[in-house]
């Protein structure tokens, strides 16, 4: 029964994964012809890459001794349930595209990719204060933070207006550095209230997003700055957030913005770190059963600290990128990002009480966001109800998520 | 009225995969004890959890009275008589006993508490089950046997006529199991029916009038306790074979060669800073040696082990390891020198019941696996499955949830990791706290090897025949203070009483 099932579902992504792309390339070669260029836009070519995506999948996926205790036939309810989220957005989409079939471009997507790109740097930093079912409210300000030191060092010389009047032309990656290491400053500072004092990440990092404001705002008001916006932003470092690799590449196409490898990079980096280091390792563990943890020898407090300093060195990252991408910076940067990150993490399957997460997870999570806010622009729905849709979202997507783990 | 007062007819439960229970039955009289035994995972709970409108059962038919029940909710099962005493309970501990009494049925008018009534009332109910207790005393600072009166003045409170009784005496002392057992008369001489769940077989003669056995999910059979015709009355090798549906010629295994004469482990006047915990502990551990820790509830049998292994402090004291200092400055620590221990709350600090069996075995022992931190799948995964299979550990694979398994399995997942950091004293504390007969006689197997390949063993255990039948020397404690030694040969369940109820005579109390 269960060899059954495996069998079946790598027959079915195969299958349809060959239907799509035999789909794509026929209409890639028949839409010119006939005159269908400004009906599908660039249909084809997302059918020819789903198409490979789905047959690389079924081809890959094993058939692995499943028992039957483990894996009972996974019913078409069951399956809904499991991606209701994913479902609903695929409906969407299919319904803007419809409604708007410029959707179906290729520029469109890379759009949604780089919009999602420094988003998910901030989900996946702050999924490790919620794998240990802590949360981490200080990430929005960090990326204030790093975006205002960051951007306070990089201004052209002849710009009017310079943060520091004096400073000559420094090397890039020293600002950067610099910002970086400021964020993990207050990172280090949360992972020591949590661990030390055992104190809720909640409140500790409430406090120190607080202080980190503060900080930012009167390092922003220092004279000769005085609280104006940090302009005249030198290009060597904005072209950091928005240089475009292989623009040029044919008649249109916009270029892969540098922010999407950039993250995809760290995507790379988190899950080997969660799957294979015993520091990720021990996350799950402390997130599981913290009292365990301790008694299995886990230095707890060492593995905290870490976890909040590697979630600092993400968000600074982050600021760095928004600074770069917008070439400026005020200290009102990253405000309620954290909020968006937690929201994409839960969406993604994160459990708030710790232990269970998947960095595919978080990766749909904040694409999920993405698509559906740019989809909703795109067929000019208005921010307000946007706001009540994204709400909706997240209400939805964890229910069904926790109807999962309940069983009567 | 029929001859019972509960009838549970065919009853058939299946999960994804699994079939809980397959026809099982369980027929209760008005005012009497009824027993119900089976190994960890015989379907015990689930039918309990059917019966209590926590499970909807696929099968079967439900009577109270004769007549047919619909029972889809606890809240239900209550209202229709009947009441449950969780194994684990689980206060508001932040809330006073007599909320937690009331609590779903505080009396008063219009959603306003009368607090006055709920005072009186619970007063009532504690004075008649001669209970001593302040009803505005917080549950967070009960006892585990208070709780569980709380829990019962609760189910009487409500008028039960049926109470679910899930191990109750497993965190309890013989004084506090006494008590509850004189309750528990009472109340059956007043027409109260208990289904009483334990794996404790004396108890289980002691107090019930019928014995109702189960199977890996199916029904074996029922027995009156005593047999009203020839007046025999059951005996614990019949019940362990309905249990296990085998013959059981030992409950332990063979001990075969002796401790060797040489000290692993010194420790001498060891003191909690808590004036009221452990004091003055003094003992020495032989190579290859099996020393029990008897003692009653409140012992600190299990804080001054948790001292040992770096969870707690340590005021004064020496303790020597294999001849050198030894500072328990954390459990990592520990662990690198070589100690091992099992706790006693498996739950609660033992498993980390989301994650999956290869990594609950592993979790202790990642260092050996990794390569500047980042650590090799395939060994892992041999160890965890070599060790897994070495204990027997019952499990479709490694990637199963460790909470899926049962209690004995989960166990011996626990020892597997510590075997697997080749520590030399394992501390066990209450190794087979709630695991069933079979289970058991594995664990004590496992053990015996370990010492056998030249490890050492520290056990703690509240049950009398485990701590006689595997004890090498038997170390007393009374009131954190150690009361004497006994040695084999001269263990005897009155000695050790003897020793475990050595309080001190409190010059001061009258002062305080």
């Amino acid at each position: 029964m269960a060899e059954n099932t495996t069998s079946r579902s790598k027959r079915l992504f195969t299958t349809a994964g060959l239907i799509f792309l035999a789909l794509g390339i026929v209409l890639y070669f028949a839409k010119a012809p006939m005159g269908l260029n400004r009906k599908i836009y660039d249909l084809p070519i997302f059918l020819i890459i789903i198409g490979v995506c789905f047959a690389l999948k079924g081809f890959m996926s094993k058939n692995a001794p499943v028992n039957e205790l483990e894996t009972s036939r996974v019913s078409f309810v069951e399956f809904l349930t499991n991606n209701a989220i994913l479902l609903a957005m695929l409906v969407l989409v299919v319904v803007i595209c419809i409604l708007q079939p410029r959707f179906m471009q290729i520029r469109v997507a890379l759009d949604i990719l780089t919009q999602s790109s420094t988003k998910l740097i901030m989900a996946l930093g702050i999924c490790f204060a919620l794998l240990i079912a802590g949360t981490d409210l200080s990430a929005g300000r960090m990326v204030g933070l790093a975006a205002v030191v960051s951007a306070s060092m990089m201004q052209t010389a002849t710009y009017a207006n310079r943060f520091f009047p004096d400073l000559p032309q420094v090397e890039v990656w020293i600002p950067i550095v610099a910002a970086i290491a400021a964020c993990m400053v207050f990172g280090a500072l949360n992972g020591f209230i949590v661990a030390k004092y055992e104190m809720h990440p909640f409140i500790a990092t409430l406090a120190t997003q607080v202080i980190i404001y503060g900080v930012c705002s009167l390092y922003f008001d220092m004279p000769p700055n005085n609280s104006q916006p940090i302009g005249g932003i030198r290009s060597d470092f904005a072209q950091i957030g928005q240089m475009r690799l292989f623009s040029g590449i044919y008649k249109g196409f916009p270029g892969i913005s540098i922010l999407i490898p950039i993250s995809i990079v760290i995507c790379i980096i988190i899950w080997f770190i969660l799957n294979k280091t015993i520091f990720g390792k021990n996350v799950y563990a402390i997130g599981g059963n913290r009292e365990a943890a301790v008694v299995a020898g886990i230095n707890v407090f060492r593995n905290i600290m870490f976890i909040f300093i590697l979630a600092s060195f993400l968000y600074g990252i982050a600021g760095v990128l928004e600074a770069a991408r917008t070439a400026g910076a005020t200290n009102n940067y990253g405000n309620g990002y954290e909020t968006d990150a937690i929201a994409a993490c839960v969406v993604g399957g994160v459990s708030m009480n710790g232990g269970i997460g998947r960095v595919g997870g978080i990766i749909m999570g904040v694409l999920i966001f993405t698509v559906i806010q740019y989809g909703l622009q795109f067929i000019n729905v208005s921010p307000m109800w946007q706001q009540v849709i994204k709400g909706v979202i997240i209400a939805v997507a964890v229910a069904i998520d926790l109807t999962k783990y309940r069983r009567k | 009225m029929g001859e019972y007062l509960l009838e549970m007819k065919n009853i058939t439960k299946t999960f994804p995969g699994v079939k809980a229970l397959d026809n099982v039955q369980l027929n209760v009289r008005k005012g009497t004890v009824h027993a119900l035994m089976g190994e960890n995972g015989a379907g015990k709970s689930t039918l309990m959890k059917c019966l209590f409108g926590i499970y909807e059962p696929n099968g079967g038919e439900i009577f109270l009275d004769g007549k047919k029940a619909n029972i889809h909710s606890a809240r239900q099962a209550m209202d229709q008589g009947i009441a449950m005493v969780h194994q684990e309970l689980h206060p508001i501990r932040f809330r006073s006993v007599m909320e937690n009494v009331y609590l779903g049925r505080f009396p008063g008018h219009m959603g306003v508490v009368n607090h006055k009534a709920m005072y009186d009332k619970t007063k009532a109910l504690f004075e008649d089950l001669e209970l001593d207790v302040d009803p505005l005393a917080l549950a967070g600072e009960q006892s585990a046997a208070i709780l569980q009166m709380m829990e019962i003045a609760r189910a009487v409170d409500m008028k039960a006529k049926i109470i679910i009784l899930d191990e109750p005496t497993s965190s309890l002392s013989d004084r506090e199991v006494e008590h509850l057992f004189k309750i528990i008369n009472r109340l059956r001489s007043q027409g109260v029916a208990f289904i009483y769940i334990s794996h404790k077989m004396k108890e289980i003669l002691e107090i019930s009038d019928e014995v109702t056995i189960m199977r890996d999910g199916t029904y074996v059979g029922t027995w009156p306790v005593v047999n009203k015709e020839t007046g025999e009355k059951l005996t614990n090798d019949f019940i362990i074979r309905q249990m296990v549906g085998r013959e059981m010629t030992s409950q332990f295994p063979p001990r075969e060669g002796k401790p060797s004469s040489e000290v692993v482990l010194k420790v001498e006047h060891v003191c909690s800073p808590l004036r009221k915990s452990f004091q003055d502990v003094s003992f020495e551990l032989h190579k290859q040696e099996i020393l029990g820790i008897g003692g009653l509830v409140g012992a600190q049998r299990t804080e001054f082990v948790e001292a040992l292994f770096g969870l707690r402090g340590i005021a004064s004291g020496e303790i020597l390891l294999n001849g050198a200092r030894y500072s328990a400055k954390s459990p990592g620590f520990a662990k690198s020198r070589g100690l091992a221990l099992l706790t006693e709350e498996r739950r609660a600090t033992g498993i980390f019941g989301i994650l999956p069996i290869l990594e609950n075995t592993v979790i202790a022992n990642q260092k050996n696996y990794a390569h500047l931190g980042i650590l090799n799948e395939r060994k892992r995964r041999i160890d965890a499955d070599e060790e897994c299979r070495k204990l027997n550990v019952k499990t479709p694979s490694l990637a199963t949830l460790i909470q899926n398994l049962s209690g004995g399995n989960q166990q011996k997942v626990l020892i597997a990791r510590w075997l697997l950091t080749n520590s030399d004293i394992l501390i066990l504390d209450e190794p087979t706290r709630g695991i069933d007969v079979g289970a058991k006689y594995e664990i004590y197997n496992i053990m015996l090897e370990q010492i056998a390949q030249g490890r050492s063993i520290i056990m703690i255990s509240s049950e009398m025949p485990e701590l006689m039948g595997m004890s090498d020397r038997i170390m007393v404690m009374c009131e954190g203070r150690v009361t004497g030694f006994l040695n084999k040969g001269e263990y005897s369940q009155e000695k050790i009483m003897a020793l475990a109820t050595q309080f001190a005579v409190h010059k001061d109390n009258t002062a305080a």
